[in-house]
């Protein structure tokens, strides 16, 4: 009976193709939004979750000055840290993996006829553990030369693809700016930061090199701390705040002349913030699912006023009430099946085609399909409802007697 | 055994007040088993009302139908529907058959809705068609059929199911003169043959003619009822 059922609603689908392909169509803009936003918007997120550990594991970042990400910048008093505030950090916290300070300015970078725009990072070895860059070749720096500011540099994989091209940049020379160093170490390339930029391109020299080669200064722009274990992270950033005010002189009750930001923190704020629009996005798009529905509904109206006659014929010939309903709640459904169906392979194909463009990973979630496809029959149930229950009750007599 | 079909004082009203109608005004009636009865009388005489009464479709706002001694009146929509799935068939004047929907599967209908598995829809399907005169034709759709053989269609449905009774409302009211006589053999040969009770509406003398009782209604009564010797 069931399977005579869904012929039947086949059949007079395919007696309409024009008009049920018409009524489908905002079931499936609706199901392909929700699928490609959800989609998308869950590649993205699984992107800000790499580049979060890309950005370094437990990482505190120590900055002078108030609110660095705030529209109004940093506050009076943003002395840059110096030598001794690392000594003193270095002897006072515990449960920590490297303390790296760094400074950095953006300076052009040549080698032989080709130059390159990118940012130079003064720094000591423990940098590149902090931050979790592993090398691809070559070493970093000594204490030695960190010591005796030797013109040594490590560099990222978009300044050797830039420069060296298939040449092995390994012991070759790279002029920053107006002085040249040799290159010791080559990068892991970590790609897009959170924020959009390339972290690749970056040249990282001794932080003693950098003052004395490049900045003609002294001073410390951040200092990057790494904990050891991540539940540690509020107490060192307690401390570290502790050693920093006392060094640089802050009164108690007065408020601090820097900041000491946790950047698993930062970075897990923007990946709940995706989260958020995914969901914001999904809902505007559940929207258009919701007019689908309708959609739905005024169509399969129309083919009850439609059918009235033959509703009269199949009840006076002995159709019970339900088998009436069920002819037509399966013919909604069906036909919100086939709108879902199709709304999932276009929001996959448009999602898988948004990811490639946008550079972020494309993960088809099974669970999301199930329940994409499980809401296109709900729909087909509650909006075929009504339309249904009008042909059930529909008076045979009165039926019959329609042209 | 009780009659297949009892009214005791039924009445229909429709509408209230001012522009109350009383389509039926107190009619009894006594169908037995194996009857052939010509229902007839002018339009708004309720002969259409008494039809539908009969079968199962509209309830009498006052009255006693018993349909086989099963008092029809108090039962639910859905018992009634279950009473013409299982011992009722129509006949209609507009034929009223499923368009762009083959003979047989027009014929299958009811059996679909009793739940009878494929094979034997099949088979008491292509029987009807066969018993209507219409082998060859089971893949025609109605438009693809004359009038008449689209009213042949009509009463394999109605016999498929092998109803006791069989209720025709006009079912000559649109074909010619040879038509309408082949299609009262028809009915003819089925109550003589199969025993179908078979009660119908018509205007036409010639074809109540067939019937072996004729009823006039008027003005929402039995004007008369004639019993002939059958022939």
């Amino acid at each position: 009976m069931l399977w005579e059922t869904v012929k039947l609603a086949l059949t007079s689908i395919r007696r309409n193709v024009l008009r049920s392909i018409l009524t489908l169509l905002g079931i499936v803009i609706g199901v392909a939004a929700v699928i490609a936003m959800v989609t998308i918007g869950s590649g993205a997120s699984q992107k800000v979750q790499e580049n979060l550990a890309k950005l370094g594991s437990n990482m505190l970042i120590a900055r002078p000055g108030q609110s660095t990400f705030g529209p109004g910048g940093t506050t009076n008093d943003s002395r840059s840290f110096d030598e001794r505030d690392i000594a003193a950090l270095k002897g006072e916290l515990t449960g920590v993996r490297g303390i790296a300070p760094s400074a950095q300015k953006s300076a052009k970078v040549v080698y032989g006829a080709l130059n390159y725009d990118t940012t130079v990072t003064g720094s000591t070895a423990d940098f590149f553990t902090v931050q979790d860059w592993t090398l691809a070749d070559g070493r970093v720096f000594t204490e030695g030369e960190e010591r005796s500011g030797t013109s040594v540099c490590v560099i990222g994989s978009t300044i050797r693809t830039e420069l060296y091209g298939t040449d092995d940049p390994l012991g070759e020379r790279l002029r920053i700016g107006n002085f040249g160093c040799e290159v010791i170490g080559l990068l892991e390339s970590k790609g897009q930061s959170a924020f959009g930029s390339d972290q690749d391109s970056t040249v990282i020299i001794p932080l003693r090199t950098y003052h004395r080669r490049l900045a003609g200064n002294t001073r410390i722009s951040s200092i990057n701390i790494s904990v050891a274990e991540a539940a540690d992270i509020p107490r060192v950033q307690r401390d570290a705040e502790d050693v920093l005010r006392e060094r640089r002189r802050v009164a108690p009750g007065e408020e601090d002349n820097f900041t000491v930001r946790d950047m698993t923190q930062i970075a897990n704020t923007m990946a709940s913030t995706t989260t958020i629009l995914t969901g914001l996005l999904g809902a505007v798009a559940a929207v258009s699912l919701l007019v689908g529905g309708i959609g739905i509904m005024n169509i399969m109206l129309v083919s009850v006023t439609e059918r009235t006659r033959e509703i009269g014929i199949r009840l006076a010939i002995g159709a019970l009430e339900r088998q009436v309903l069920t002819q037509f709640l399966v013919e909604s459904i069906v036909l919100a099946l086939f709108g879902g169906i199709l709304g999932i392979l276009t929001g996959l194909g448009l999602a898988a085609l948004a990811a490639m463009l946008m550079g972020v990973p494309f993960t088809a979630d099974p669970r999301i399909i199930a329940a994409a496809f499980l809401v296109s029959a709900a729909i087909g149930v509650v909006f075929g409802f009504f339309p249904a229950r009008r042909a059930a009750r529909l008076d045979p007599i009165e039926a019959l007697r329609r042209e | 055994m009780a009659p297949l079909i009892a009214f005791s004082n039924i009445q229909r009203h429709y509408g209230e007040g001012g522009g109350l109608v009383r389509a039926l005004a107190g009619v009894d009636l006594v169908i037995d088993r194996g009857e052939f009865i010509a229902i007839m009388g002018p339009s708004g005489s309720g002969k259409s009302t008494a039809m539908n009464i009969i079968g199962c479709l509209d309830r009498p706002t006052s009255g006693s139908f018993k349909f086989s001694g099963l008092e029809v009146t108090g039962l639910s929509r859905d018992e009634r529907a279950l009473l013409r799935r299982n011992y009722l068939g129509f006949v209609f004047q507009g034929f009223n058959l499923l368009n762009r929907t083959t003979a047989i599967e027009n014929v299958e209908l009811p059996l679909i809705y009793r739940g009878s598995p494929k094979r034997e829809r099949r088979e008491r399907a292509v029987r009807a068609l066969h018993q209507v005169g219409l082998e060859g034709r089971e893949h025609h759709t109605p438009g693809e059929l004359s009038g008449g053989q689209q009213q042949r269609v009509a009463i394999a449905r109605a016999i498929v199911t092998d109803p006791l009774i069989l209720l025709a409302d006009e079912p000559t009211g649109n074909l010619d003169t040879a038509r309408s006589h082949e299609i009262m053999q028809l009915l003819n040969r089925l109550n003589e043959e199969n025993g179908i009770t078979v009660v119908m509406v018509t205007h036409e003398m010639e074809m109540a003619a067939y019937a072996h009782r004729a009823i006039r209604f008027i003005d929402g009564a039995i004007a008369s009822d004639e019993t002939r010797i059958a022939a």
